[in-house]
C-alpha cells in the first residue's frame, strides 16, 4: 500500500485552485485567437479583444480571471493500493480548498441554500471519487461558476426521441441560455447512465481538451453536428450576435436503463477553469 | 452607435438619450449589490427604513468581487447574471434608480420600469473580471459586512466601459436567437 501524506493532497488542491483561477488554459486561448478570426461583427471582435487582455492581466496581476472563482468541483481517482495518511481524504481537500480560496485572494461563494449565509470559505467542496487500479492519486479541480451552471439542465427523455430528440433539447436549453451563462460556451452532454449520472458525465466532459476528437467516431461526429447546430444560433460572444454561441461540443455517454433516456446539458462559461494533478 | 462619457449620479437627460448599442464610459460613484443584498435593500424599504446610498439618479453594478490583493483597492470584479435581480429592480426604478449594470437577459417587467422612469440597462463583459477591475479606483464596504462578497460597496469609477443594452424607449441589442437557421422551428 503506497502512503501518501494529507498535506500533499492539501498543498496540491490549494495549488490547483489557484493556479485554474489565474491561467486560462492553452487550448482555450487558441479557440480564442481562431474564433476572433472567422467572426466579422465588430461587437463580437471586441469581446474577444477583451476576453485575450483579461487573461494576460489575470497571469501578470495574480487577480483571477473572474471575479466568480466557482465552487470547487472535484473529480478524484483513488488507486487501490494508495491511501491518505494523516488525515481523511475528504478533509484534505477540503483543507486544500480553504487553503487556496484564502491566500489566493479567490472569492468564497458556497453558501446555505436556505438562510444564504456564506460558509466562509468555500466549503464543502464537491467532490466525486472513483476508485481506480494502480497506487496513483488523480485530482482534477473544476472552479465552476454559478452564472453558466445556473443555464444547464437534466432531463429524462423517452427512448423513441433518440438523437433528434436529444439534439433539439441541447440546442434549445442553449438558446433560451442566450447571453447569460457568458458565450462563448462550451457545451457539456451526457447521455445515458441515469439521472446523476447523466450531469456527472456532463460535467467531467467539460475537462477534456477543446480541440481533442472523441475517440468513438460516432459520438465525434454527433459533437461535430451539435456545436454546427449551436452556432447556427448567431447568439455569439457575450449575446452581441456573431458565430461563436458555442467553442465546443463535448458528449459523454453511458448505457442506461431500457426505459430511459437520461440527459444533461452542462454549460461552461468561456472561463473555463479545470486543472489536474497526479500524486 | 453613439459614445458618451457619463458621470454620476445619472440624470433622466442623459439616460433618456442613451439607446441601445451606445457604448459609456461611466465616471463617479457606483453601488455593488447582488441577490443577498437586493433582498435586504427590498427588506428595508417594507419596513420604511432607509437605504445604505441615494438612490436618484444612482448605478447599482451587479457583482460580487473577489477579495482585494495588498495594494489593490478590489479584487477581479466582472458582472454577474441580471435576471436574479428581476424581482427587485422595478421597484428600485420607481424610487430613483437610473441604471444597472450586469449581463444577461432582463424581463419584461424590468424592461417596463426602464420605460415608465426613464432607465438604462448597461451590460459589461462577464468574465473580464480581472481587466474591469482596472477601472476601479477606490472601494468601501457601507452595508451588510456580513455577507462578504454580496456586501454592498461603494465604488469610485474611471471610464468603466459599459454597452446599452436595454434602453428607455424600448430598445434591446442581444441578438435574438435564429431558432429557424438552428432548425428549432
Amino acid at each position: 500500500m503506497r502512503e501518501i501524506q494529507a498535506q500533499k493532497v492539501i498543498d496540491a488542491v490549494a495549488e490547483l485552485c489557484m493556479h485554474s483561477n489565474r491561467y486560462l488554459p492553452e487550448d482555450v486561448k487558441k479557440a480564442f485567437a481562431e474564433c476572433a478570426a472567422s467572426e466579422d461583427g465588430p461587437a463580437a471582435k471586441e469581446i474577444f479583444r477583451q476576453l485575450t487582455e483579461n487573461y494576460e492581466l489575470s497571469a501578470e496581476t495574480h487577480l483571477p480571471l473572474c471575479q466568480d472563482t466557482g465552487l470547487a468541483v472535484l473529480f478524484v481517482e483513488i488507486g487501490e493500493e494508495a491511501r491518505v495518511t494523516g488525515m481523511n481524504i475528504r478533509e484534505a481537500i477540503n483543507e486544500g480548498v480553504r487553503k487556496g480560496y484564502k491566500e489566493g485572494y479567490l472569492r468564497k461563494s458556497a453558501c446555505d441554500p436556505f438562510t444564504r449565509a456564506n460558509t466562509g470559505d468555500n466549503t464543502p467542496a464537491i467532490i466525486h471519487y472513483d476508485i481506480v487500479p494502480g497506487d496513483k492519486l488523480k485530482i482534477l479541480l473544476m472552479a465552476k461558476g454559478g452564472g453558466a451552471e445556473n443555464m444547464s439542465r437534466v432531463t429524462m427523455l423517452a427512448p423513441a426521441q433518440g438523437w433528434e430528440g436529444i439534439k433539439k433539447f441541447v440546442v434549445q436549453r442553449v438558446a433560451e441560455a442566450g447571453p447569460n451563462p457568458c458565450p462563448p460556451t462550451i457545451v457539456g452532454v451526457g447521455i445515458g447512465g441515469d439521472f446523476e449520472l447523466s450531469a456527472i458525465l456532463a460535467k467531467k466532459a467539460l475537462a477534456r481538451k477543446l480541440d481533442d476528437v472523441h475517440p468513438d467516431p460516432k459520438i465525434a461526429a454527433l459533437e461535430k453536428e451539435l456545436l454546427e447546430t449551436i452556432n447556427k444560433l448567431g447568439i455569439g460572444p457575450m449575446g452581441l450576435g456573431g458565430k461563436t454561441t458555442s467553442l465546443a461540443v463535448k458528449i459523454a455517454v453511458h448505457p442506461c436503463h431500457i426505459a430511459s433516456l437520461p440527459l444533461a446539458v452542462n454549460i461552461q462559461c468561456h472561463s473555463s477553469r479545470h486543472e489536474e494533478v497526479e500524486l | 452607435m453613439a459614445e458618451y462619457s457619463l458621470t454620476t449620479p445619472l440624470t433622466d437627460e442623459a439616460v433618456a438619450k442613451l439607446r441601445a448599442g451606445d457604448v459609456v464610459k461611466l465616471t463617479g460613484t457606483i453601488y455593488t449589490a447582488r441577490d443577498a443584498a437586493h433582498k435586504r435593500l427590498v427588506d428595508l424599504l417594507d419596513k420604511g427604513e432607509k437605504l445604505p446610498f441615494e438612490l436618484k439618479g444612482a448605478v447599482v453594478y451587479y457583482v460580487g468581487p473577489s477579495p482585494a490583493p495588498e495594494g489593490r483597492p478590489i479584487g477581479s470584479a466582472g458582472p454577474t447574471t441580471s435576471y436574479r435581480m428581476d424581482a427587485y429592480a422595478p421597484r428600485l426604478h420607481s424610487l430613483g434608480l437610473k441604471a444597472s449594470v450586469g449581463k444577461g437577459k432582463r424581463n419584461d417587467a424590468v424592461k417596463q420600469a426602464l420605460k415608465d422612469y426613464i432607465g438604462v440597462y448597461f451590460g459589461a463583459t462577464g468574465g473580464a473580471g480581472a481587466l474591469l477591475s482596472q477601472r476601479i479606483k477606490k472601494a468601501k464596504v457601507i452595508a451588510f459586512d456580513e455577507l462578504g462578497p454580496e456586501a454592498i460597496r461603494e465604488l469610485t469609477v474611471e471610464d468603466f466601459p459599459l454597452l446599452v443594452i436595454n434602453d428607455s424607449a424600448g430598445g434591446e441589442l442581444y441578438a435574438k436567437p435564429d431558432l429557424k437557421a438552428a432548425g428549432l422551428e
